[in-house]
């Protein structure tokens, strides 16, 4: 790689700068990283709190929420018992504007109709813009691009510091929208007009400005990132790290880089169109005013299905990463698996109808988006069956980060086989709308990304804080975490097929469903579960990151250049710009005394194996 | 959780529930194939100190074979499913008798054209959520939205479509079996959007002759 050796190696100087420059307005990609995982986990725990409350009015609907709710002697007699009472005793005497914030979203602790669609509004764009997309593309393309390539910095740190705060700045608009009058967002994540395009039909109205505005900037932050990531990864990396060496991972976060590039201006316009029908009394997505509705969900999905693949593709790069690590074994199918990835990152952009087989699109367009969802679905599989293929004839260490990792390839599965159903558009008739899509995007998007995050997570750790993350407790973390996830999240599949719908808020209004009652209460006490594991995880992350034993440089002997860099690496990275002389998985190559290779070492394999790297 | 299904009384609910079963077997087994798979090999190839390691990069007929297999199958599953689609969507079985449904914030407006079978007349009668069809005999409903977009959903008949401001949607059902059901909401439409609740009412011939008698007595 000539344009890669001709890089200009500059050892960074300023490596002792004042704490503002060190650790707020740091340009250091690998600090930017750690700005982006904090962000990320504490908006995990809000987003996940949101949900326990949409839990709640789930399994009990219109019950007083425990604790923070009004007693039965207080709902029968009128007589205060509790505290909690007396407080909302003191609420209702109080007109409506003077009442507090949670008494006008909760009167009496129980969730009102409109803060329940806020809930599940909030819960997803949390989950989706603040924390999937901060953690995995935020933090661990940072992190992880120049350490892999071996390169010292990103290719514009200063752009790369803009990136964050400018989601920082998203994310505080993003939170200001829970406090305005009329309450926050409520028309779902997805934000369909006419009835996010007048406030008439919701009564809120700040707060979905407020989210147009606040996922504007996130584009724009995201923006920033992925030009960085595409310069860097085309133009940086080290001497002999030619593309077909990459690690999947940077494959994956380079793939990723380029579908938001291309996607988010197409979010970004549809964004700037509500919020002028909102504002400016435009009729974009008015049909009375000569627009139509249906053109916010074709520029919606179109965004939105490379998004799907921008929150699964790191993960999959990261979990053949950990796979072929624990396995001590190559990659099975190295090419293949970046192909398949390529070939996601094209068809990606031709498969958004399927969100809209039941919108009132021409039905003639359902067939065709029904055929390119179906080929779409192929690579994932070729991927699943090249992460068998490199378990097989292994030597599989259960080590945190391979558990997760295995708990995403089983779980992807799941969710990918569901997604078949889904894309046949006769039985797409029956489910669309329904838990059975809830069911499928979480086996996708908890099931693989999140679990995805907390593989990553485990194994970069080491590296990131130079301390290692308590194994005993990331075990317990993964454990319950694997068995509540199932419980909360397969029995939305039998919901979905008894035709129970998404985003009601009472499902004993109706007669067809009240057979659900108890299945939705043991869904909300695994939610609960789940849910405080969470808590074990953040605990396990924070105690380690001051208290966890020190490590070593390479501690899981992996071949990738991060783990030749000191620990924590420095600014600037390495000592010396590395030079790549092999592929990222030559795990027990014949000739090696060891059963690694470190992609740097010049020692020579042995050429009985059938590998072409 | 086949079981789970709601009843079908319409002529092609049985169809799709056919093609839920089909997708349902096929998957199932794939998925335990492939567990199964992984399970194995977990077990088999834990962890040993000095275990031999198969070191390849992979195998090009392999990947050939279930890529060419994957594809296939999909292909051919896209294929069989496109009739079934088409007959529900796209086509329009000739029908006497036509509905019009209106969605609005927060009930489905039910409009009947009255023994003179046009729109916009003075025999039309109009109510909020109460569809009366008759039993075995095809239906055409003219789908539309006044507020924001709802969807018209009756389990039963595995049937959904969204209904949109500005769009006059047509389609069709033959319900093959009396009686009541519900006819639910499926696209969020505001605060009321739970509990938004329609009831469908087949009647057998007998009861719909009585029931059309009783609403338009002087014909």
């Amino acid at each position: 790689m000539s344009e890669a050796a001709a890089v200009k190696d500059t050892p960074i100087e300023h490596a002792h700068q004042g704490f503002l420059k060190t650790y707020i307005f740091s340009t250091d990609h690998k600090m930017i990283a750690k700005q982006f995982l904090l962000l990320g986990l504490v908006m995990l725990m809000l987003g996940g709190g949101l949900v326990m409350l949409l839990r709640w009015q789930l399994a009990y609907p219109d019950k007083p929420l425990p604790l923070i709710g009004i007693s039965e002697t207080y709902m029968e007699t009128g007589e205060t018992e509790t505290a909690m009472d007396r407080y909302w005793d003191e609420q209702f005497s109080k007109p409506e504007k003077e009442q507090s914030w949670i008494a006008t979203r909760m009167p009496a602790g129980v969730i009102s109709p409109n803060f329940y669609n806020t809930l599940f509004t909030m819960h997803a764009t949390i989950m989706i813009f603040f924390v999937v997309m901060p953690i995995l593309v935020g933090c661990f393309g940072n992190f992880l691009i120049p350490l892999m390539i071996g390169t010292r910095d990103m290719a514009f740190p200063v752009l790369n510091m803009l990136s964050f705060w400018v989601a920082v700045v998203s994310g505080v608009i993003i939170l200001i929208g829970f406090f305005v009058p009329g309450g926050h967002a409520a028309t779902g994540w997805t934000a369909y007009p006419p009835l996010s395009a007048d406030p008439t039909w919701t009564g809120v109205d700040w707060g979905q400005n407020l989210w147009c505005f606040s996922l504007i900037f996130l584009g724009i932050s995201s923006m920033m990132g992925s030009i960085n990531y595409i310069t860097t990864i085309i133009n940086m990396r080290a001497p002999g790290m030619t593309f077909m060496r990459l690690p999947l991972t940077i494959w994956s976060l380079f793939i990723v880089a380029i579908l938001l590039l291309l996607a988010l201006p197409v979010l970004t316009s549809a964004l700037a169109m509500l919020l002028f029908d909102r504002m400016a009394g435009t009729s974009f997505f008015n049909a009375s005013g000569g627009g139509d509705p249906l053109l916010w969900q074709h520029l919606f999905w179109f965004f939105g299905h490379p998004e799907v693949y921008v929150l699964i593709l790191p993960a999959m790069g990261i979990g053949s990463e950990i796979l072929s690590v624990f396995s001590r074994k190559p990659i099975f199918g190295y090419h293949a698996m970046v192909y398949a990835m390529v070939s996601i990152a094209g068809l990606g952009w031709i498969v958004w109808g399927h969100h809209m087989f039941q919108s009132g699109m021409n039905p003639a367009l359902g067939t065709t988006f029904m055929i390119s969802t179906m080929v779409i679905a192929v690579p994932s599989a070729i991927k699943t069956f090249n992460w068998l293929g490199t378990l097989w004839g292994g030597n599989i260490q259960f080590t945190v980060p391979m558990l997760n990792a295995l708990a995403f390839v089983s779980m992807f599965v799941i969710g990918g086989l569901s997604g078949i159903y889904m894309a046949s558009t006769p039985v797409d008739i029956f489910i669309h709308d329904t838990y059975y899509i809830v069911a499928h995007i979480h086996y996708v998007v908890f099931g693989g990304s999140l679990f995805g995050i907390f593989a990553a997570i485990t194994f970069w750790f080491p590296k990131m804080f130079g301390r290692m993350l308590g194994s005993k407790l990331g075990k317990i973390h993964f454990w319950i975490t694997f068995a509540a996830f199932n419980c909360t999240f397969f029995p939305m599949h039998i919901l979905g097929v008894g035709g129970h719908m998404r985003r009601i808020a009472n499902p004993l209004q109706y007669e067809f469903l009240q057979q659900f009652e108890g299945l939705n209460i043991f869904i909300t006490m695994s939610a609960f579960t789940l849910g405080m594991a969470q808590l074990i995880f953040i605990f396990n992350v924070f105690y380690s990151m001051f208290k966890g034993k020190k490590a070593e440089d390479n501690p899981w002997k992996a071949n990738t250049v991060e783990w030749t860099a000191a620990t924590p690496p420095p600014h600037g990275n390495f000592a010396e710009i590395p030079t790549i002389y092999h592929g990222p998985y030559e795990y027990n190559a014949p000739g090696i005394d060891e059963d690694y290779l470190p992609q740097t070492s010049q020692a020579t394999i042995a050429t009985d194996g059938n590998g072409k790297q | 959780m086949l079981d789970w299904l709601p009843p079908s009384i319409s002529t092609v609910g049985g169809e799709i529930d056919k093609f839920f079963y089909v997708i349902y077997y096929i998957t199932t087994v794939v998925f335990f194939l492939v567990a199964g798979t992984m399970i194995y090999f977990l077990i088999r190839y834990r962890y040993k100190e000095g275990r031999e390691v198969k070191y390849t990069h992979g195998n090009t007929t392999l990947e050939i074979i279930w890529t060419v297999v994957t594809l296939v199958a999909l292909i051919v599953l896209a294929l069989v499913s496109k009739p079934l689609w088409s007959k529900i969507k796209q086509e329009l079985p000739p029908s006497s008798t036509v509905v019009q449904v209106t969605g609005k914030q927060f009930n489905w407006e039910i409009l009947y054209p009255g023994p003179d079978g046009m729109f916009g007349t003075e025999d039309d009668y109009q109510i909020d959520n109460l569809l009366h069809v008759p039993v075995n005999q095809v239906v055409h409903i003219k789908l539309k939205a006044l507020d924001v977009i709802h969807s018209f959903f009756v389990p039963v008949l595995r049937l959904k479509q969204d209904a949109l401001p500005g769009r006059e949607i047509m389609m069709w059902f033959e319900a093959n079996k009396p009686g009541e059901y519900e006819i639910p909401c499926a696209e969020l439409c505001g605060f009321g959007h739970s509990g938004m609740l329609g009831k469908l009412i087949v009647h057998s011939a007998e009861d719909y002759d009585a029931w059309v008698k009783s609403t338009w007595p002087e014909n």
